[in-house]
């Protein structure tokens, strides 16, 4: 794949838990890339989100850390990333994303050979945001992203969003100012194959006592049995928070 | 490959005996040969019934099946009526509705299967889960990932036999479905 441009692909969120869902969102967004014949993609970065973000039902990041390297044992091409989790408070996107392009960035400064006739300098890879469709929504929910973040995360970085279901992201890109701008660095990825296996759908099996057998890892399916992860009282976690996000607005309103 | 993916669970397994038959096996004679082989074995291990274990009885045989199965039903010359009482009414359906199908209707559509309905069971699958088998031939035609939708070890096997390319998705393009070419004969 020579003269293409290296890139990385980022999923912020929850994975409370993580689901062969999310994971499939990686395998169809290199594809999709690939398929551009722009890029070449040389890695993949799952980064749950902190406890403090707030929302109904979230169990400790170490939980969910530990279940998404579970799951991504069988990958060679996407890991997951602590760092998110590990911060004080909840992390904007876009601060997540300037720490991981800093990150890769300073990877690539650090290993890279000097060119030669043979081997032509290579472009720093650049990072964009994987998401699903349902993402491309949260940025009409008023105070949840500030303008500015918008314009680095989507028009700096770019979005690489890949629709589940009957979720229609030329819609949300369309009713958007913002978005429509910044129309060129949004890929959008048709998932043909419907798979729509939400964490919430999940976590309402679990409780129930259903099986989720082959809809998540058996490893992560273990886990959670485990550690009795996914009970009545976990769902009511935070269940009179706010969103981090949007009490972080309201204080600075 | 069927095998390979259920080498994880406790409780299913697979059964080559269908397929092993000369020609093409009507629904109803391959339940009959299963319901046979159950109640043999039932028969076989029985330990009489004391006060504390009760004697069970034979296992029923029911055919699970998807929301798409209900509406082969009305495809002429796919199902003899008798062929579907006896699948239907005798053993009857655990029916798994998959995204926007509606088994509910075929069942209305039909005076057979309604006679029948309570022989019918239907489960509603609320974690849209619809990975098509052609979806997945599809992908692998076009060097597409279909990773996390089938075990890797289904994967594996797959690309160390070659399976599904264009040539292999060209087999039986013009031949009838058996069933229907044996109706045919039978007219």
């Amino acid at each position: 794949m020579a003269g293409r441009l290296p890139l990385v692909l980022l999923a912020c969120g929850s994975f409370n838990p993580i689901t062969h869902q999310h994971m499939r969102l990686f395998e169809l967004a290199r594809d999709h890339m690939h398929q551009t014949g722009l890029y070449r993609v040389v890695g993949g970065i799952v980064s749950p989100v902190g406890d403090g973000y707030g929302k109904q039902g979230l169990v400790a990041s170490k939980h969910r850390l530990a279940m998404a390297r579970l799951a991504l044992q069988s990958s060679d091409w996407v890991s997951v990333d602590d760092w998110e989790s590990q911060q004080a408070d909840w992390t904007e996107t876009v601060v997540t994303m300037r720490y991981h392009y800093g990150h890769i960035a300073a990877q690539y400064h650090h290993s890279k050979d000097p060119p030669t006739n043979e081997q032509p300098a290579s472009d720093v890879p650049q990072l964009k945001l994987l998401c699903g469709a349902d993402f491309m929504d949260t940025f009409k929910v008023p105070g949840l992203w500030m303008d500015d973040h918008v314009e680095e995360v989507v028009g700096r970085f770019g979005l690489v969003c890949v629709s589940r279901g009957s979720l229609q992201p030329d819609r949300a890109i369309h009713e958007s100012d913002l978005l429509s701008r910044h129309r060129q660095s949004i890929f959008l990825v048709r998932e043909w194959v419907h798979n729509e296996i939400s964490a919430t759908e999940i976590r309402r099996a679990l409780r129930r006592g259903h099986s989720v057998k082959y809809l998540l890892p058996d490893s992560v399916i273990d886990y959670i049995r485990e550690h009795n992860l996914y009970t009545q009282d976990s769902e009511m976690k935070n269940k009179d928070v706010k969103l981090r996000p949007l009490a972080m607005q309201a204080i600075q309103d | 490959m069927a095998r390979l993916a259920l080498q994880s669970s406790d409780w299913v397994s697979v059964d080559d005996w269908e397929s092993q038959q000369a020609d093409w096996t009507e629904t109803v004679v391959t339940m009959r040969y299963h319901y046979g082989h159950i109640a043999a074995q039932y028969h076989h291990s029985k330990d009489p019934p004391t006060n504390e274990q009760p004697a069970s009885d034979v296992p029923q045989l029911k055919l699970l099946c998807g929301a798409d199965f209900m509406d082969t039903f009305k495809v002429p010359g796919l199902w003899m009526d008798d062929h579907v009482e006896e699948v239907v009414g005798r053993f009857g359906l655990v029916c798994v509705s998959r995204g926007s199908l509606q088994p509910d209707r075929a069942i209305h559509e039909s005076d057979l299967l309604s006679r029948h309905r309570q022989s019918i069971f239907l489960v509603r699958e609320w974690v849209h889960n619809e990975i098509s088998a052609t979806e997945i031939r599809r992908a692998l035609r076009r060097g597409h990932s279909v990773k996390y939708l089938l075990p890797d070890s289904v994967i594996d096997y797959i690309r160390e036999h070659n399976l599904y390319t264009q040539d292999s998705e060209m087999k039986n393009k013009d031949v009838k479905l058996r069933p229907l070419a044996m109706q045919a004969i039978q007219d």
